[in-house]
């Protein structure tokens, strides 16, 4: 079930953080091999990273000219997803953080009950004050760290969180599969931020990562000296015109997330209709089984039948099961993201509309008192230039992220229904096998034939009670 | 499967009908119609005419061809013989052969009208699928019929395959229908028949259980049919989104829009899939209507059974009454008996009188006896014999009906794996 892990980072999976090397610590030494990496035969020239299986090259932190990146270069990329040509992150930067979010836990207090993750962060940047970082946070914190950060850095971005409330009653918000949808939600959205290359410098996702005790409170007062908060203009002024690029980003996102609505009605519904199908299927089981009771020659075959049906039953339970935990939360999780980046471009489009409207004002001030271009028209443009840079350079980004993210996500429900046939098709080869030994055995086994059976040995039993009579 | 190749289902029966030859079973050597002719049942045509009211219909007619099975193995190519018959004249044929042999388990028919449909499988008669599937129903039924030992013999079958007019009213001829119990009597001999050979009653018990299980297995399997084929359909939707979709897209474009197109031929695909279970459907059928013909036999055996206690029972009474008039002793009650005491003894002529009605009846009676005894033996053991023939193609005809079941759905998962295959692809080129 790991088509729903972000392929930016490595994953330290389930293990405990100090069983796992640091992926850069492979520079130092030479590492005994895991087990989907080979090793070539150059002695430590040539070294392998043990769990470096999906270093994805559209994200930022790829191979550069560094010995890391040489290193990083030469791990087995999974075949099914090839280098991004159009990577523009390739030649920049290295990655040097690494997060993942694993290991929930549920607490109870007296006032409530919630599951705590645990949040474990490898770095080597100067802004972190340790290599490692290993904390426990609950969702609230998440949701925290996500506001500070739209507060902050209003002109990028910000990944989507999985959604906050849940109707009690509806889902179980500690069952297992719940839990774990939306921890790996959280693990996606705390890796898209580390791997952005203006987010991940953030000092609030630092806190985050670091703080033992995520004091909001606290946090609040320190870092609202630090960093300028760009504020959101609400209203006042109107945009005239959309820069014809920024107008094709609305539509498209108009469009993409329709039809990310419509396919995730679609899922819905063949969950449904499977559901259904699943339901008479064990029904036809059953007769089958309950018909091989009364048959003598029949009744091998005839159960054969019925355990074939079923064991295309458990096949579609997976398949059903696979597809609800797997592909529904990834889509609905992009619902979230286009809406965020709808978002960001109404804000872009704000400040565009306020510097548009300071230097209106201004010039129309110009014209009577030849005064110069005040100061704050300037700030506004730079702002807005800023913003459609940013905005620009992240909608690339998000392009390339949300490209990989559904090749894989519908290649994996491909391999999901090829899965289930092929779980089909063994069952009932295997039971043709059977069905023709049988023949092939009867065919040459001596049957009695007719002329052996005289009229005494037709009914071996003799009728019940004699009939009486002069006969 | 029987409907492919009637010489097929003649080397089949040959070994049978050679083993068949014993002196207690009444088989004739050659007995099998099927080794000296060919049939089949090649087309089906619309026909339009008057029906028994006078009002018009439409109705379908299938043509049987026969041809002397030598004329082939000589490679002479003899034009066959055709006639042309409508499925009523098919149930005609069978409830004369039923009355007539009422011993063997009649080959079923295909069914009437469609039923255990699935929702998009059409119940009309004149849907050409329907029609086609009828016509192969049809042909089993000869064939079964033919390379029957017992039945494979008779006139009016014959007469059925090679003459077309005047069929029907030699049917009629054969008086068949006189032979038909009366309902009431066959229901009651079940209740109140004293000593039915244990085997029958068992089989008879089978035959429900039989007729139960395949009914509900019908029944069963058309539902999951409309499920499977809801599921498919729904995917068909997946088509249109991932088309609309890669309008907006231009890297992943391309690959969605061919992944489009194998989700659409994926939910056409289903059609083809169910439409071939139909076949599966069908021979499940034949033996439903097959374990209502075996219910049947047992039945008429319940009957032999009840007749021939019955007949010997009312011997054993005219007897006693013979022997209480004989002797003077009464020891029944009669009629007689009591007037007697009341109004004194009848004179000796009136008593001879009686005595000699009452011989001729006990001689009747004991004819009576003799010819219920012999058609209960008759009935033993022709329908015993049957039954273990019927027991053994079932089982062979049932085991295959699963075989070629399987073969569909591993056809089914191949398809399956393929067209999801083919979408992968074209998602790796998004």
């Amino acid at each position: 079930m790991s088509v729903g892990t972000p392929r930016g980072l490595a994953s330290s999976g389930q293990k405990p953080i100090t069983e796992i090397p640091h992926p850069l610590s492979a520079a130092e030494e030479s590492l005994s091999p895991g087990p989907d990496v080979s090793i070539s035969s150059g002695g430590d020239k040539d070294l392998e990273l043990t769990n470096g299986t999906l270093v994805e090259n559209s994200s930022p932190a790829s191979a550069s000219s560094t010995s890391t990146s040489a290193l990083l270069s030469r791990l087995q990329v999974e075949d099914n997803f090839e280098a991004d040509a159009a990577d523009l992150y390739a030649t920049t930067e290295t990655r040097d953080l690494f997060v993942t979010v694993d290991d929930p836990k549920k607490h109870v207090s007296t006032m409530e009950t919630y599951i705590t993750y645990r949040v474990s962060t490898k770095t080597t940047r100067i802004e972190f004050d340790l290599p490692e970082y290993s904390v426990r946070r609950r969702y609230q914190d998440f949701d925290w760290l996500r506001v500070k950060l739209e507060e902050t850095q209003p002109t990028n971005l910000i990944p989507p969180l999985p959604e906050k409330f849940v109707m009690k009653g509806v889902v179980d918000r500690f069952s297992e599969e719940f839990v774990e949808t939306r921890m790996k939600a959280l693990d996606k959205f705390l890796k898209r931020v580390a791997d952005h290359p203006v987010l991940s410098f953030n000092p609030h996702l630092n806190a985050f990562l670091t703080a033992k005790d995520l004091n909001k409170r606290q946090g609040l007062a320190l870092l609202t000296k630090m960093g300028e908060s760009v504020k959101h203009v609400a209203g006042g002024y109107k945009l005239r015109a959309r820069p014809p690029e920024f107008n094709a980003m609305g539509e498209y996102l108009d469009t993409f997330s329709q039809k990310l609505g419509t396919i995730d009605r679609i899922a819905q519904r063949i969950l449904r209709e499977q559901s259904e199908y699943l339901t008479e299927l064990r029904e036809y089981a059953s007769v089958y089984s309950s018909w091989a009771g009364s048959e003598e020659e029949l009744q091998r075959p005839l159960e054969g039948v019925a355990g074939c049906v079923t064991t295309c039953c458990g096949a579609l339970e997976d398949l059903s099961e696979n597809m609800s935990q797997d592909f529904l939360p990834v889509l609905r999780e992009y619902v979230l993201y286009t809406e965020t980046m709808k978002n960001v471009l109404r804000k872009r489009d704000q400040s565009q509309a306020e510097y548009e409207g300071r230097l209106e004002a201004a010039v129309l001030r110009k014209q009577e008192d030849r005064t110069p271009m005040p100061l704050e028209v300037e700030k506004c443009q730079d702002k807005m230039e800023c913003f459609n840079a940013d905005l620009k350079a992240d909608w690339e980004r998000w392009q390339c992220n949300k490209r990989q993210d559904f090749k894989q996500l519908l290649i994996g429900m491909a391999d999901k229904n090829i899965n289930y046939y092929e779980k089909c098709q063994t069952a009932w080869e295997s039971l043709v096998t059977v069905l023709q030994d049988k023949q092939t055995e009867d065919k040459t086994r001596k049957r009695p034939t007719r002329q052996q059976i005289s009229t005494a040995e037709l009914c071996s039993c003799s009728p019940v009670g004699q009939i009486e009579g002069g006969v | 499967m029987m409907a492919e190749n009637g010489k097929d289902e003649a080397a089949a029966s040959d070994g049978e009908s050679a083993d068949g030859t014993s002196s207690s079973l009444t088989v004739e050597r050659d007995s099998n119609l099927l080794r000296r002719m060919e049939i089949c049942v090649a087309e089906a045509e619309k026909r339009s005419g008057k029906n028994a009211i006078g009002m018009q219909e439409t109705f379908t007619v299938y043509l049987i061809e026969t041809r002397p099975a030598d004329a082939a193995a000589e490679g002479r190519a003899q034009p066959p013989d055709s006639v042309w018959r409508r499925y009523s004249e098919f149930e005609l044929l069978r409830a004369y052969l039923i009355l007539t042999y009422p011993f063997f388990v009649a080959p079923p028919l295909p069914e009437k009208r469609a039923e255990f449909v699935w929702h998009k499988l059409s119940a009309d008669n004149m849907d050409p699928d329907f029609v086609e599937r009828r016509r192969i129903g049809l042909e089993n039924f000869l064939l079964r019929v033919a390379s029957h030992p017992g039945l494979s013999n008779d006139k009016i079958l014959y007469r059925f395959l090679t003459e077309e007019p005047c069929w029907k009213e030699a049917v009629y001829e054969t008086g068949f229908q006189d032979k038909a119990d009366s309902r009431l009597r066959a229901f009651g001999a079940t209740f109140r028949v004293r000593s039915p050979q244990k085997c029958f009653i068992d089989m008879k018990q089978y035959s429900e259980e039989l007729q139960s299980h395949t009914s509900q297995l019908l029944r069963a399997r058309a539902r999951v049919a409309d499920r499977v084929y809801a599921v498919y359909k729904v995917h068909g939707n997946y088509g249109r989104v991932f088309s609309e979709w890669s309008g907006v897209e231009k890297v992943m474009g391309d690959g969605l829009q061919s992944a489009g197109h194998h989700m659409d031929s994926y939910a056409a695909s289903i059609d083809e899939i169910l439409e071939e279970e139909e076949h599966y459907a069908d021979q499940l059928k034949e033996y439903l209507c097959y374990a209502e013909a075996l219910r049947a036999v047992c039945r008429k055996h319940e009957l032999t059974q009840f007749e021939l206690e019955t007949a010997s029972q009312d011997l054993i009474t005219k007897k006693q009454q013979r022997d209480e008039l004989a002797t003077g002793m009464v020891r029944t009650f009669s009629f007689k008996g009591v007037t007697n005491k009341l109004f004194g003894q009848e004179a000796p002529e009136q008593r001879e009188a009686r005595l000699t009605m009452l011989d001729e009846l006990i001689a009747e009676a004991e004819d009576s006896v003799r010819v219920k005894t012999a058609e209960r033996e008759e009935h033993v053991q022709k329908a015993w014999a049957d039954i273990l023939r019927f027991k053994e193609e079932k089982d062979k005809d049932l085991r295959e009906a699963l075989l070629s079941y399987a073969a569909m759905q591993i056809n089914m998962c191949k398809k399956g794996i393929q067209v999801w295959s083919n979408t992968r692809e074209s998602f790796l080129k998004m």
